[in-house]
């Protein structure tokens, strides 16, 4: 129909629309997304590199940067094994309340944060359901690290399962069953067949996760009491440089966690391409019918 | 080995997939389920895998009640519709892995030894580190084969197994596949829709309708003779006449009659395949005229529509002067006849 001679007009397919809205694009992106990252790092080597070097080597910034990290290294793993563990039980069995958990999963999404950090504070606060049994038996929730790695949990919950559900769907439980029918028990077939399988899904998941629960402000902002050197992680922290006035220190403490941001979109671009190459390719014709040459 | 069902049930929430099955095949037969969709064959299949369980009754594999013995610990080899190979593992791990994972422990070079063997048995030399996703699928359905027959199956279970191949691979597959099984002597059973492939392969087919053994019996045996409508329908194409039986007489219109010994008297239908009817230019028959001539290889295939209305398609010999638009008469040399349902 449209050969490279005879080009059908499409809707909007003159050169002039086309120059505008690809204009019109770039320079909204360039407000919207790349002014405000050249500011931050502009602003933060601002007083040169000496003063970035000491507002990020100070040990408050350090101590947030240090909780922001053990916080990943928790919640991470415990969403993972989560993650794995809801798109197994969703897509590889059949349940009563199997859509229900598919929509619960999908709560944390749809829900804003700080509703998330209110509802632990009710839960697990002085004044809340466990807050004086909590007491009693001396364990710290708000206000520590366990509140903290709570309310991130909570965010970032779906993120794993939700790359690996769609996928895990569309491949069925055939080649479980292969494994299976082979002789290979459950955790067998789920280390060398399932997960193997989801590889790149679940990569990416735990990209995303590990992303969300670094910059996670408003359930942790809520549960953390921001106390500096102890419960205050990074992106409170920016929060707090920024009222202390503290212009370069907040843009310092920002570009961290904007490169923490950039290593996960390359990371994430990475991840799509290695994914990509490892779908199914096209089989080749030329060895089909295999049979017949050899009768031939 | 040996398998035999008995009165097997089983229920998907409301749907009887398979509602009260008796099967019995000796060790070393080649069996064919053959139905349509949704007429159980394929679960029967897996229940015979262990792959799904039975509601009410019981399968044994020779004299042991196999009926709650799990698929891993079963001892079948199952080759699935779409071969599900592993898609990260090449064909050489595909084939190793059931001897992997096997709790009978065997070193690496025995496992290589015998994926060598069996690529060889499959045909598949010089494969070993391809990836499914580079085979043709003839290809991949001699791996899926090469991996289940690896666990040395007591059973070979196919599901639809050359429902995904062109016709030429699949022809070249089924006299390869039978060539095998004659080599192996695994007792083997095997899901099919196509009629000729279950007729082409097997010792016996087994066909099946909603959940019902229709017809049980050596490919002679169901086409010759086949017990109703339904199997006779399936077995290929064939014409439908209505009819009147009285004494062992079925009467059709314009008095052509055809034996119906031990069929009820009343209404009847008369099946007749399309090799059976012969065209002829003169009385006495069913008048007729064509529609239209198909050619086929060694034969012409006559679609005519006789006088009553009914449209009929009638073999003929590759030579035969049939034209479109002629006007004649068909005759019967050959039917079969079940007495309606009322």
């Amino acid at each position: 129909m449209s050969g490279p001679g005879r080009r059908v007009p499409l809707t909007g397919d003159n050169p002039a629309f086309r120059r505008a809205l690809i204009g019109f694009v770039l320079v909204v992106s360039a407000i919207v997304i790349v002014a405000p990252l050249v500011a931050i790092f502009a602003q933060a080597f601002s007083l040169g590199v000496d003063v970035f070097a000491k507002t990020v080597g100070d040990p408050d910034t350090q101590h947030a940067i240090l909780l922001t990290v053990v916080t990943a290294l928790i919640v991470v793993p415990v969403n993972t094994v989560f993650g794995l563990a809801a798109a197994w039980a969703i897509t590889k069995f059949d349940f009563p309340g199997r859509r229900f958990l598919l929509v619960l999963i999908e709560i944390p999404f749809s829900i804003s944060p700080i509703v998330a950090g209110v509802a632990y504070l009710f839960v697990y606060g002085l004044q809340g359901l466990l807050g004086p049994t909590l007491q009693d038996a001396e364990i710290k929730v708000i206000f520590a690290l366990p509140g903290i790695v709570l309310a991130s949990m909570f965010v970032t919950a779906p993120f794993v399962a939700r790359e690996l559900i769609p996928l895990m769907q569309a491949q069925g439980r055939d080649l479980e069953e292969a494994a299976t029918s082979l002789g290979a028990g459950g955790w067998r077939t789920f280390l060398s067949v399932t997960v193997p399988n989801v590889r790149w899904a679940l990569l990416y998941g735990v990209v995303l996760c590990n992303a969300r629960v670094m910059g996670e402000f408003g359930a942790v902002s809520i549960v953390s009491g921001s106390i500096r050197g102890q419960t205050n992680t990074l992106p409170l922290h920016v929060e707090l440089l920024y009222h202390d006035y503290n212009t370069v220190g907040a843009f310092a403490a920002a570009s961290v966690l904007t490169v923490v941001a950039i290593v996960t979109l390359v990371a994430k671009l990475l991840i799509e391409r290695r994914g990509a190459g490892r779908s199914p390719q096209a089989v080749s014709p030329a060895d089909q019918p295999a049979l017949i040459k050899r009768a031939a | 080995m040996r398998i035999r069902l008995a009165s097997v049930v089983k229920t998907f929430n409301t749907f009887r997939a398979v509602r009260g099955v008796s099967l019995d095949i000796p060790s070393g037969e080649l069996v064919a389920l053959l139905g349509p969709s949704g007429s159980g064959k394929t679960t029967i299949l897996r229940l015979v895998a262990g792959l799904e369980f039975v509601d009410s009754g019981e399968i044994y594999f020779n004299e042991e009640n196999a009926t709650d013995i799990p698929v891993r610990d079963r001892g079948v080899g199952f080759v699935f519709q779409n071969y599900a190979l592993f898609p990260h593992m090449t064909v050489a791990e595909n084939i190793g892995f059931g001897m992997k994972v096997s709790a009978v422990k065997r070193s690496r070079a025995q496992i290589q030894e015998r994926v060598r063997e069996l690529l060889g048995i499959t045909q598949l030399d010089g494969l070993d580190e391809r990836f499914p996703a580079q085979l043709s699928g003839g290809q991949r359905q001699r791996v899926a084969l090469a991996r289940a027959l690896a666990v040395d199956p007591r059973v070979l279970l196919l599901d639809e197994p050359f429902g995904a191949l062109d016709a030429n691979v699949r022809h070249d597959l089924r006299r390869w596949l039978r060539g095998l099984h004659e080599e192996l002597g695994i007792t083997t059973l095997f899901v099919t829709h196509d009629q000729e492939e279950a007729l082409d392969l097997a010792d016996r087919v087994v066909i099946l309708d909603k959940g019902h053994i229709i017809q049980d019996g050596t490919p002679e045996d169901v086409t010759r003779r086949p017990v109703s409508a339904f199997a006779m329908q399936f077995l290929g194409d064939v014409n439908k006449f209505g009819a009147i039986v009285t004494d062992g007489i079925a009467a059709l219109e314009h008095g052509v009659t055809v034996a119906a010994s031990g069929v009820r008297n009343g209404p009847a239908e008369v099946y007749v395949r399309p090799a059976d009817l012969q065209w002829s230019a003169e009385a006495p028959g069913l008048p007729a005229h064509i529609l239209r001539v198909m050619s086929r290889p060694g034969s012409r295939r006559i679609v005519a529509r006789t006088d009553s209305g009914e449209t009929v398609e009638i073999d003929v010999d590759q030579d035969h002067p049939a034209a479109t638009g002629d006007a004649g008469y068909l005759r019967i040399a050959r039917a079969t006849v079940f007495a309606a349902d009322r």
